[in-house]
């Protein structure tokens, strides 16, 4: 499939020139959410709340308790965090009870998203484990009237000459820890690490293989009833009538909730309220106003919408003269979460406060826009963060919260919890948005890339609470919210220009950021965010590039790496996976790719092999060996286990997954409309090498494989096929179409 | 009020007989292994064991299942005590969020419960009606053979216990 | 008198003998390096694909054309042979001539005759320019080596020698006529329903000689233990074909009638793959054949009240397992607004219905397509059989079917003829 050669027009660069100055600026304000403040006088999170006690507490009795703002999401964080602790500390890890989000009880640490936890929380509670334990061991030092060099921490306790123990519940008497943390921290060093480094086992897994409370679906609270909420057939289509008169008859039915064009019902038990939701269904009238773009012209209707530019990449050097030039336009679908478990949600309210249990990123953010939809004041919301299934960012969590709290108010003294459909959940989660990108580079005569040029145009890539009109449910009510106004993420994390700026040394680069407001489908956040298509796009060209200049794809790569730890990552992946240039057999190819996230996160190196089915275009992936560098590595084989996970669904996007709709509505309602990757096409292994950098600070490593994985697959199978594939997916339908007959 | 019999233990249930088994075992027993992914027969996160055999129980109407053996997660075992598969999936360290995990130890029980030596292609084949969005498939795959060995090695050890004086 | 009657009967026998020699001779192995043209190589893989060549010869998880796949008739099991151009195991040393005479005789490279499984009754009504164009797929196609199971044939159907018989009785290599009155879609539909694509070789039913019975075209037939509907007047549809949902149904899945499962599925599946235009010229053609006089006395039934009082059991069955996805109008991905709709509902036998419930239906593997789970861990054959017939009795006109248990049993031991 070779795509248009197209070139960004004159108006792209002028449109850019103008528009750049103001909006480096007025971006420079927004969203703490995938953001870290540019001037930290504390390490990670601790600057969102400044007392040792709002991240740790000793009790009397000696037990140990950690608060993060942070929230489990399968990315294993929990285990993590008490590995952290426990490790500064000087506690058993079994010792510390950890709480994850909650607006009463823990620190404001914005959203669990952009892979940011280590790097933000886990930091934040390095250090203040590390303070605490100091100020442990000073009172230890008074009450025994020793020099405090001479006691040291161990196992819950402060130990000092003759072996005298002090436990830490003895020692904290008073608010001794409602102290302010500081700057700097005595951390441990790097040898005297005993948990951090240790693939501790995950410690939510046994409960969740023997069937405990693990997800919010699985929260049961007393007097709790059930509910499912009846949606639209279609985005803008408004309930014109219903007769609810025979459904608030049906056995169980305890309330039919309307207002405006939401539509609920809430029954005592649960499959009375799924047979009420589908009688409601079919009473309910509505409108169709929806007219969605075509979807074979997706990429030209996005193109002909209006842009801002960004040109957040522009320098120049002298360099050799071009030899020759290539130009390619990728292009990348909207793509689903696709959560296992569908949203859900439960809320409890009293007639004066609310409770939201919810699986979504961000607690603080959630309260706000509640309480802004239900016009309550801030403290008269609580959001508690309960694990759901893995949601890769912002699909309908948020949005079952904001169910569960309208339904809940209609039904005080009850809690309530509401249960999206999976039709529901693929027909209204936030997609990842479509995307293109242009490439365009020159290599002289010896083979060096001398310029660069590279276009991505895209949606926002966060259309997160806090505000009100984010919600699903505030934009269909009577008196209905809007959403806020599109706005890009900034760099250096950016959006959908994330990872747009090539890490490769090129003397010559101009990368533009065309953000395009208007959004034909509901957008949010999707794990990687613009880098899935900005890394398969660079990875991809730089394979383009290597073959214009017959070099091997894995030396090209690091002949263009100045960097040592994205060289060491890089040449590991190539080992490991046995790479050479050695012919495969008739349809094998291998492929290579790498990235480091944001070009400030964790590096990874993707190294794949691929058989193509000649006479259907099927792609069977091999073996695939991922190298991996997160900085000071807290669990490996946590971090493996991402990894790992990130290659296989970066797999299932990359050779399958398209979100299908027609003028009046999305037609992907299910796994039958929306296949993803099963057993029966995982690749043969997936090994992941953990390269540790002790000493170094934690990177986020949770979106790291997405990128680099789908590069290397599309590289493998060029490499089988000798038809280079730059849109997305890699179907048979379209391979078969590239290799032809 | 129709007689379910779940985990060895029998009990008396007032639902409606269309209830499908799911909402029965999550709602009415409070058992939390079986989860709700679909609701279609497409996902597997609500598979159980009935009579040895894996079924959807989202599509499973209690009204047939009078008098059959059902076995959930819970039938395997604890946390304190869990069975040689749970246990197997904690060694492997398979999963992420983990959601899809009670359903794909289920339809593994059933499948290691007929066949303990199972082929590598057999495993990828039984598992495919069972998804995960999280990719912890290559680690489900090892739990399951993890606990196939383990399997084999107990049945290999079996007789020389008994032949001891 | 008698000497001569005596040597007439013997020249007679010679006359045969030597005109069975002289079609069976063996066609010298060629193996020289071929090289085709690629328009006529692309040509041929969209007459491979209208041809469904691959469906039988192609193993399960086999190499394409490689052959392995087990047929199985009346007679025996027989196995779709290797014809790719490996020279030993494949068809890699035959002549066009050779690859000609297989098609249009059914006589291979070495003399043998060919079992009529394969489909060279209607091959051989094939444009030369056509056998050109598969023979130029066929042959640019990877070279496999893959030695095939022998079929499994009881006596005396094993005896190739019988098939030279079979075909002075039964192969008719009268090209497909052209129908002046018809459109040009039209009669390029009729040739490749009737030569190309064999459509009757399933859909017509056959005698016990295994031919296909020229009074009854298309009045539907077997295929693998399902079976296969007519497709002319005789089809009990209630709801009319048209050209656009028969295009929609060879393509991919049509709201009138649901879409293609079990034997059928895999020729939807390679439809997907070639020009627009050949399968509306199918779908016209086999519009043309349904045809019925008056379509509008024709609809939907639906007994719901007096099947549930027929069998409340098969009722009560039906709401709690089948109605969450088949009692939603429609709104459910691939279902049809009512099972009413189905062919197979009011088809002669429930084999296809037992089938479907059994197994299940899964699409290829990353391809958009119904998914329906397999029912056979969940119900007994008992269970089965009651939701068969209140199927049958809710929705169709038809007589009750009889044999429903022991179809049940056996569509469940996957075994495929009585
Ligand atoms: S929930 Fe039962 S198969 Fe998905
Ligand atoms: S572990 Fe999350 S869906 Fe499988």
């Amino acid at each position: 499939m070779n795509a248009p050669l197209v070139t960004p027009s004159r108006r792209d660069f002028l449109a850019g020139a103008l528009v750049v100055s103001f909006s480096l600026r007025s971006l420079s304000s927004f969203a703490a959410e995938e953001q870290q403040s540019p001037k930290p006088p504390l390490p990670g999170s601790l600057k969102n709340a400044l007392m040792l006690d709002a991240w740790i507490r000793v009790d009397a009795d000696g037990t140990v308790t950690v608060f993060t703002g942070k929230c489990e999401i399968g990315q294993g964080i929990r285990t993590a965090l008490i590995q952290v602790a426990a490790e500064e500390l000087e506690v058993e890890a079994r010792a510390i009870h950890l709480v994850t989000a909650d607006t009463v009880r823990t620190a404001n640490e914005g959203f669990t998203s952009g892979s940011n936890s280590m790097k933000d929380s886990g930091a934040a509670i390095r250090n203040a484990a590390a303070q605490v334990r100091e100020i442990l061991i000073g009172i230890a030092a008074e009450r025994i009237g020793v020099a405090a060099d001479q006691l040291h921490a161990q196992s819950g306790a402060i130990v000092g000459p003759g072996n005298r123990r002090i436990g830490y519940g003895e020692l904290v008497a008073g608010e001794v820890l409602h102290a302010a943390a500081q700057p700097a921290s005595r951390l441990k060093t790097p040898e005297a690490l005993r948990v951090i480094g240790q693939s501790m086992p995950r410690v939510d897994i046994p409960g969740k293989v023997t069937g405990g409370v693990s997800y919010v679906q699985d929260l049961r609270l007393p007097n709790m009833v059930h509910a499912r909420i009846v949606r639209p057939p279609s985005y803008e289509a408004r309930l014109q009538s219903l007769d609810p008169s025979a459904i608030e008859k049906l056995p169980g039915v305890l309330k039919i909730v309307r207002d405006g064009s939401f539509l609920g019902v809430i029954a005592e038990r649960e499959f009375q309220a799924i047979t009420a939701a589908h009688a409601l269904a079919a009473a309910a009238k509505w409108d169709s106003a929806t007219k969605l773009p075509d979807e074979k012209n997706i990429f030209g209707f996005i193109e002909s919408l209006p842009g801002q530019d960004y040109i957040i990449a522009d320098k120049h050097a002298p360099s050799g003269a071009a030899a020759q030039t290539l130009e390619a336009v990728y292009r990348r679908p909207y793509q689903l979460h696709g959560s296992i478990g569908p949203s859900c949600a439960v809320a409890s309210f009293d007639g004066d406060a609310l409770t939201v249990w919810s699986h979504a990123q961000g607690m603080f953010p959630l309260r706000k826009a509640i309480a802004e939809m239900l016009h309550f004041a801030e403290d008269k919301v609580r959001c508690i963060h309960m694990e759901g299934a893995g949601c890769y960012g912002h699909n309908g969590a948020d949005d079952a919260g904001a169910d569960a709290a309208l339904l809940a108010r209609a039904l005080p003294g009850r809690p309530v919890r509401v249960q999206w459909t999976r039709e529901q959940e693929h027909q209204w989660e936030p997609y990842g948005p479509a995307m293109l990108s242009r490439a365009r580079a020159s290599l002289d005569a010896s083979g060096n890339i001398v310029d660069w040029q590279y276009d991505v145009r895209s949606n926002t890539h966060s259309t997160r609470p806090p505000g009100a009109g984010q919600l699903l449910a505030a934009r269909h009510l009577e008196q209905p919210f809007k959403p806020d106004a599109p706005k890009p993420i900034p760099q250096p994390e950016g959006g959908g220009d994330r990872n747009s700026i090539p890490l490769y040394a090129v003397p010559n680069v101009r990368v533009v950021h065309h953000f395009v407001p208007d959004m034909p489908l509901r957008v949010s956040a999707h794990r990687s965010l613009g880098a899935y298509l900005n890394v398969f796009s660079i990875e991809s060209f730089m394979d383009e590039l290597a073959t214009a200049a017959n070099a091997d794809p894995v030396e090209f790569r690091l002949r263009h790496m100045q960097e040592s730890r994205a060289r060491k990552v890089i040449s590991t992946a190539a080992e490991r996976f046995g790479w050479s240039s050695t012919p495969l057999p008739r349809g094998r190819g291998r492929g290579f790719a790498f990235a480091q996230y944001k070009n400030l996160g964790a590096y990874c190196a993707v190294a794949i092999e691929a058989e193509v089915e000649h006479e259907s275009g099927r792609v069977r992936l091999g073996r695939a060996v991922a190298a991996v560098d997160s900085g000071q590595a807290v669990n490996p084989d946590g971090i493996a286990n991402q990894i790992q996970g990130g290659v296989v669904q970066s797999a299932s996007w990359t050779l399958y997954e398209s979100v299908r709709f027609e003028p009046t509505r999305i037609l992907s309602q299910d796994w039958s409309t929306y296949p993803i990757l099963r057993f029966g096409n995982v690749p043969e292994s997936v090994d992941v090498h953990v390269i540790d950098a002790p000493g170094q600070p934690f990177l986020g490593t949770g979106e790291a494989a997405q990128g680099p994985a789908a590069a290397a697959i599309a590289n493998a199978v060029a490499h089988a096929t000798g038809m280079r594939i730059r849109d997305l997916p890699l179907n048979a339908a379209r391979v078969k179409a590239a290799i032809g007959v | 009020m129709i007689t379910l019999n779940v985990n060895g233990r029998s009990h008396e249930i007032a639902d409606e007989p269309n209830t499908p088994l799911l909402y029965v075992l999550r709602d009415t027993l409070e058992l939390n292994g079986a989860k709700f992914g679909c609701g279609l027969g497409q996902c597997g996160s609500c598979t159980v064991v009935v009579d040895g055999k894996s079924v959807f129980s989202c599509l499973t109407p209690i009204s047939i299942l009078q008098g059959r053996k059902i076995t959930t997660l819970e039938g395997l075992g604890s946390e304190d005590a869990p069975s040689p598969l749970q246990r197997a999936f904690i060694e492997e360290q398979a999963a992420q969020c983990g959601y899809c995990i009670p359903g794909m130890i289920m339809r593994a029980h059933a499948l290691l419960t007929a066949n303990r030596t199972p082929t590598d292609a057999q495993i990828r084949e039984h598992m495919n009606p069972n998804l995960c969005r999280c990719g912890t498939h290559m680690r489900v795959l090892a739990a399951i053979k993890r606990a196939a060995r383990g399997m084999q090695a107990a049945d290999a050890s079996a007789p020389r216990q008994e032949v001891r004086p | 008198m008698l000497r001569l009657v005596l040597s007439i009967i013997f020249i007679a026998i010679l006359a045969a003998a030597a005109l069975f020699y002289a079609t069976h001779l063996t066609i010298p192995e060629e193996r020289t390096q071929r090289s085709f043209a690629p328009d006529i190589v692309k040509r041929g893989g969209e007459l491979a694909a209208l041809g469904y060549c691959a469906s039988c010869h192609t193993a399960e998880n086999g190499k394409p054309f490689a052959g392995g796949r087990p047929l199985a008739t009346p007679f025996g099991t027989i196995y779709g042979t290797n014809i790719t151009p490996d020279p030993e195991t494949g068809i890699g040393a035959w002549t066009r001539a050779a690859f000609n005479r297989a098609m249009r005789d059914g006589v291979d490279r070495a003399g043998r005759d060919l079992y009529p499984a394969f489909p060279y009754d209607h091959f051989t009504k094939l444009t030369d320019e056509d056998l050109g164009a598969l023979y130029a797929f066929l042959m640019t196609r990877e070279a496999v080596r893959a030695q095939n199971p022998r079929n499994e044939l009881a006596f005396p159907y094993n005896l190739r020698l019988l098939l030279a018989g079979w075909k002075l009785l039964y192969l008719d290599k009268a090209p497909v006529p052209i129908d002046p009155t018809k459109s040009a879609e039209w009669n390029r539909g009729a040739y490749l329903v009737e030569a190309l694509s064999h459509c009757g070789a399933c859909h017509t039913p056959r005698d016990r000689f295994g031919a296909e019975i020229a009074s009854k075209r298309l009045d539907g037939g077997e295929a693998e233990g399902w079976w296969a509907p007519p497709l002319n007047r005789t089809s009990p549809s209630p709801v009319p074909w048209s050209e656009e949902s028969l295009f929609n149904y060879l393509r991919s899945w049509d709201s009138g009638h649901g879409g293609a499962v079990g034997p059928m599925a895999p020729v939807v599946a390679a439809l997907a793959a070639v020009p627009e235009q050949d399968v509306r010229a199918i779908a016209a053609y086999i519009a043309s054949t349904l045809a019925k006089p008056s379509e509008s006395e024709k609809r939907v039934e639906d007994n719901q009240t007096p099947a549930i009082q027929a069998n409340s059991q098969g009722a009560q069955l039906y709401a709690g397992v089948c109605a969450a996805c088949h009692e939603t109008g429609g709104y459910v991905p691939f279902t049809v607004a009512s099972l009413g709709q189905h062919t197979s509902i009011h088809g002669p036998d429930p084999r296809n219905v037992i089938h479907v419930i059994i197994h299940g239906i899964q699409p290829p593997e990353g391809t958009v397509g119904a998914i329906m789970p397999a029912f056979a861990d969940t119900l007994n054959d008992a269970q089965i059989a009651e939701i068969v017939s209140y199927l049958r009795a809710r929705f169709s006109s038809g007589p009750q079917w009889s044999n429903i248990a022991d179809e049940v049993g056996r569509v469940r031991r996957r075994e495929t003829s009585p």
